[in-house]
């Protein structure tokens, strides 16, 4: 039946549609299986919800999903609601108190706006470097096997051992980058003591860990792209610069969206480095809406109100990045296409 | 003599021999570490003839090695010895609070041995079981000092089993205090002698004159001074070490933190102030990276000998008297400094004191205590009563990283650290006087145990820390974590902080 239909289509120089297989009621007397007995047509009827036999092999991934996800998003909303904490355990019924609270808590939207600085700024970073990164090894150069997998290096590791030995690194007495940076004439520097440089420390150690991310989706990016509109751009005598912004940007934007996206979701989460590097100081220069939340729920044990504070903090990131992936679409996808 | 008495004779002998020996190692706990088994009902003897096969406790701790180190080779001596199964779940400090708070709250018995700071008896208080009297009336306990025990009480009851005593104390290398070179330096730029600090300002002096300044001779730049100062990290208790002399006045009683009547918060007032404008000013006389000092941080700065002073628990001082430190016997212990100009909250004005009034502060402590829920109560009392025996207590003591630290009176006789330790006298001299003279000082600050205490103290460091990077005034700073203590006592509810905060009130006010 589809695929007469699709021919039908082709003939009048359309594009192929859809089409359904005819309810067994219409079937014409002359149909091979309309010549099926009235009452054995209405048991096919009967037959349908042998069908729905589907549903339950869905069921136990359903079940997990709900185990998973759901009943905590669900749990945590009701916790949400009730003032939980170490004087006032269980769930009882605080109506939006923890979200009024919640609105006049400086220290949280100082935090999420902090958070939107740092997120933003590492990950275009990141790309950025990602991508010149992948550029490099997606050329033919010696030993190019050998730098793929070193610049995945930072990415394998893990995130808190690494905060511990970059804390190390920027201690400002016994760490090694002072020493170097004294020797080679910048001198050494407050990274962890002073805002703005704890700030750029906690950018630096993020930037460092998850470029190999950035570079791995662009490098498979890269791997996968026809090499005809490349043939054509050398016949055409465009240079590298030209072939990059016409061809290779161009065609790398929806893997480009993809990746950035990705890491959005994962920096708006950054937590572990700021709490080993930092613990969110000096004063509150570092602390991020993860980091508190982490304090308000398991250092103070409010649990209700850092409830709400996940729910407020989950619908913004939500938003944010839907907004966030719309643009990049319009801009990297849309526009380069047009 | 027929060959059947003959051979009788050998059997009768064969189990004289066998029960000779079977008792001499029965009573031989030497391979256990410990010097001395102490009779008693905690001592090995009587554990070992407790049998508790097929029964099983479970103990949460802190992670290794602090505290998590003494309870997992305790636990499993205790195990060899009674034939239970004791098993040990070893949380990371900033998860012990919850770890330990949702059972409680959700009346699981997952645990029946808990091991904790001890500050936080103010919202386990409801959960914890009483210490039976009979664990109350062993050496090991009638031994603690008085302090001790009033922090393991909650109003009359005794809910913790003490297992660690701490304080905080002014560490300083003696050497350099009593160089003639560092002397005459001191004199050329105050104008007055090289002593050691009996204020905070004395404090903030001496360690301005001696930081950046290689006073040790070994080629890197030495510092003045190495305080905790990282946020989230202790900081709160360094910054009441330094707040203590100026607002707790020794003739004001009914309250350090809040005004026990009004419930009103104490921590904006002139004295908390100063003592945060010194805390700030002496970030000028730390080693690079000293404004965001740990703990960790401290002990090694301090304790490597990259600094001239340092206050705040044992561990720098530990550290620095390790047979391996290139500064083991040139430290010594003292007070902390004091004030000589103190806040009087009941006037409302500055008092003068001739003599500084130097204020002991009493901070945190490991402690351990039994879950009210638990089924196995006789075995959990067992177990810590055993813990902290005088024969264990004495070996841990002896081992920095255990993190267990002077509470009996025996701990408090030089003669332990020069032998046990190889201290030279001077240093066990001061170590031990100053223990004791925190211990029977007349004027005492503890830990704000009340319920919600993390929280109290979480925003007290993040106020803190604002003045410390310049965000705000000392006043504005402490002004933000009033409003927000106020906001907390509402939350609560000013009369159950009230009714916590006199326990605490009636320790400082003895």
């Amino acid at each position: 039946m589809w695929s007469r239909s699709k021919t039908a289509d082709l003939t009048e120089g359309r594009a192929p549609a859809l089409r359904f297989p005819a309810p067994v009621s219409a079937w014409p007397a002359s149909h091979p299986e309309g010549r099926i007995p009235q009452a054995q047509t209405a048991s096919r009827f009967r037959r349908i919800p042998v069908y729905r036999q589907k549903y339950i092999f869905l069921l136990p991934g359903l079940l997990v999903l709900i185990a998973v996800i759901l009943f905590p998003l669900l749990f945590t909303i009701r916790v949400s609601f009730s003032s939980w904490d170490v004087y006032n355990p269980g769930l009882n019924n605080a109506g939006g108190a923890m979200y009024a609270r919640m609105w006049d808590d400086a220290r949280y939207w100082e935090a999420l706006r902090r958070l939107s600085v740092l997120s933003i700024s590492t990950v275009l970073i990141q790309y950025v470097l990602g991508f010149a990164l992948a550029l490099l090894v997606w050329r033919e150069i010696a030993a190019r096997r050998f730098f793929r997998v070193l610049f995945l290096v930072p990415m394998m590791t893990t995130p808190v051992v690494m905060s511990v030995i970059w804390r190390t690194i920027f201690h400002e007495s016994l760490g090694p980058l002072n020493p170097i940076l004294d020797a080679i004439g910048i001198g050494a520097q407050p990274w962890l003591s002073q805002p703005g440089f704890a700030f750029a420390a906690v950018m630096v150690v993020e930037i460092w860990q998850w470029t190999p991310f950035m570079f791995l989706l662009l490098l498979a990016g890269l791997l996968s792209l026809p090499s005809e509109p490349f043939l054509a751009a050398k016949v055409d005598g465009a240079g590298p610069i030209r072939t990059f912004l016409s061809v290779t940007f161009p065609m790398m934007g929806a893997i480009s969206v993809g990746a950035i996206l990705i890491r959005a979701i994962e920096a708006s989460k950054i937590m572990e480095t700021v709490y080993v590097l930092t613990s969110g100081g000096p004063g509150t220069s570092t602390e991020t809406v993860s980091y508190y939340i982490y304090i308000r729920g398991m250092r103070d044990f409010q649990i209700g109100y850092s409830a709400a504070l996940s729910l407020t903090y989950l619908i913004i990131m939500a938003v944010a990045l839907t907004l966030i992936a719309k643009a990049l679409m319009r801009l990297m996808v849309r526009g380069a296409q047009a | 003599m027929t060959k059947g008495t003959a051979l009788k004779r050998l059997f009768l002998a064969t189990t004289v021999l066998a029960c000779a020996t079977g008792l001499a190692s029965a009573g031989d706990y030497s391979k256990y570490g410990i010097k001395e088994d102490v009779p008693g009902i905690c001592s090995y003897a009587a554990i070992d003839a407790k049998d508790y096969s097929g029964r099983t406790l479970n103990v949460i701790t802190h992670a290794i090695p602090v505290i998590g180190e003494p309870t997992a080779l305790h636990a499993q001596q205790f195990q060899e010895l009674t034939g239970a199964t004791v098993n040990v779940v070893h949380v990371p400090f900033g998860d012990l609070f919850q770890r330990v708070m949702i059972p409680f709250q959700t009346q699981q018995a997952a645990y029946d041995v808990l091991f904790y700071a001890s500050l936080w008896i103010g919202d386990f208080n409801p959960y914890l079981a009483e210490v039976p009297a009979e664990y109350q009336q062993v050496s090991g306990m009638q031994a603690v000092t008085a302090t001790y025990r009033g922090i393991a009480s909650w109003g009359d009851r005794m809910l913790q089993y003490t297992m660690d005593g701490d304080r905080h104390y002014l560490k300083y290398r003696a050497d350099v205090f009593d160089n003639a070179d560092a002397q005459a330096l001191f004199k050329e730029k105050t104008g007055r002698d090289l002593t050691v600090p009996a204020t905070w300002e004395e404090y903030n002096e001496v360690a301005a004159v001696f930081t950046n300044t290689d006073w040790d001779g070994d080629g890197a730049p030495n510092f003045g001074t190495a305080e905790v100062t990282k946020r989230d990290d202790l900081m709160f208790s360094a910054f009441i070490s330094r707040v203590a002399p100026y607002a707790k006045h020794p003739d004001v009683k009914g309250g350090f933190f809040f005004d026990l009547e009004t419930m009103t918060p104490l921590v904006n007032t002139p004295g908390w102030v100063r003592g945060l404008e010194l805390f700030v000013e002496a970030q000028a006389s730390m080693p690079p990276g000293g404004t965001s000092f740990g703990l960790g941080d401290e002990i090694f700065s301090f304790g490597g000998g990259q600094t001239l002073m340092s206050y705040s628990w044992d561990d720098a001082f530990i550290q620095a008297m390790q047979e391996d430190s290139p500064i083991r016997n040139k430290v010594a212990a003292a007070m902390l400094p004091g004030a000589r100009e103190v806040w009087n909250r009941e006037t409302g004005a500055w008092d003068s004191f001739e003599d500084p009034n130097r204020v002991a502060y009493v901070t945190w402590g490991w402690t351990s205590a039994v879950a009210k829920d638990s089924k196995n109560q006789d075995m959990a009392f067992d177990f810590l009563c055993f813990f902290a025996n005088e024969g264990n207590t004495e070996s841990d003591l002896q081992i920095g990283r255990f993190g267990i630290n002077p509470y009996r009176d025996s701990h408090f006789d030089p003669a332990f650290y020069e032998t046990e330790l190889g201290w030279d006298k001077a240093v066990a001299e001061t170590y031990t006087t100053t223990l004791k003279g925190i211990d029977t000082a007349p004027n005492q600050v503890f830990d704000l145990r009340v319920p919600g205490v993390g929280e109290f103290m979480s925003s007290l460091a993040a106020g803190v820390a604002r003045a410390q990077s310049g965000e705000q005034t000392a006043q504005a700073a402490l002004d933000g974590v009033a409003a927000e203590w106020n906001a907390i006592v509402e939350r609560i509810g000013a009369d159950r902080v009230r009714e916590a905060y006199a326990n605490v009130v009636a320790l400082e006010d003895r």
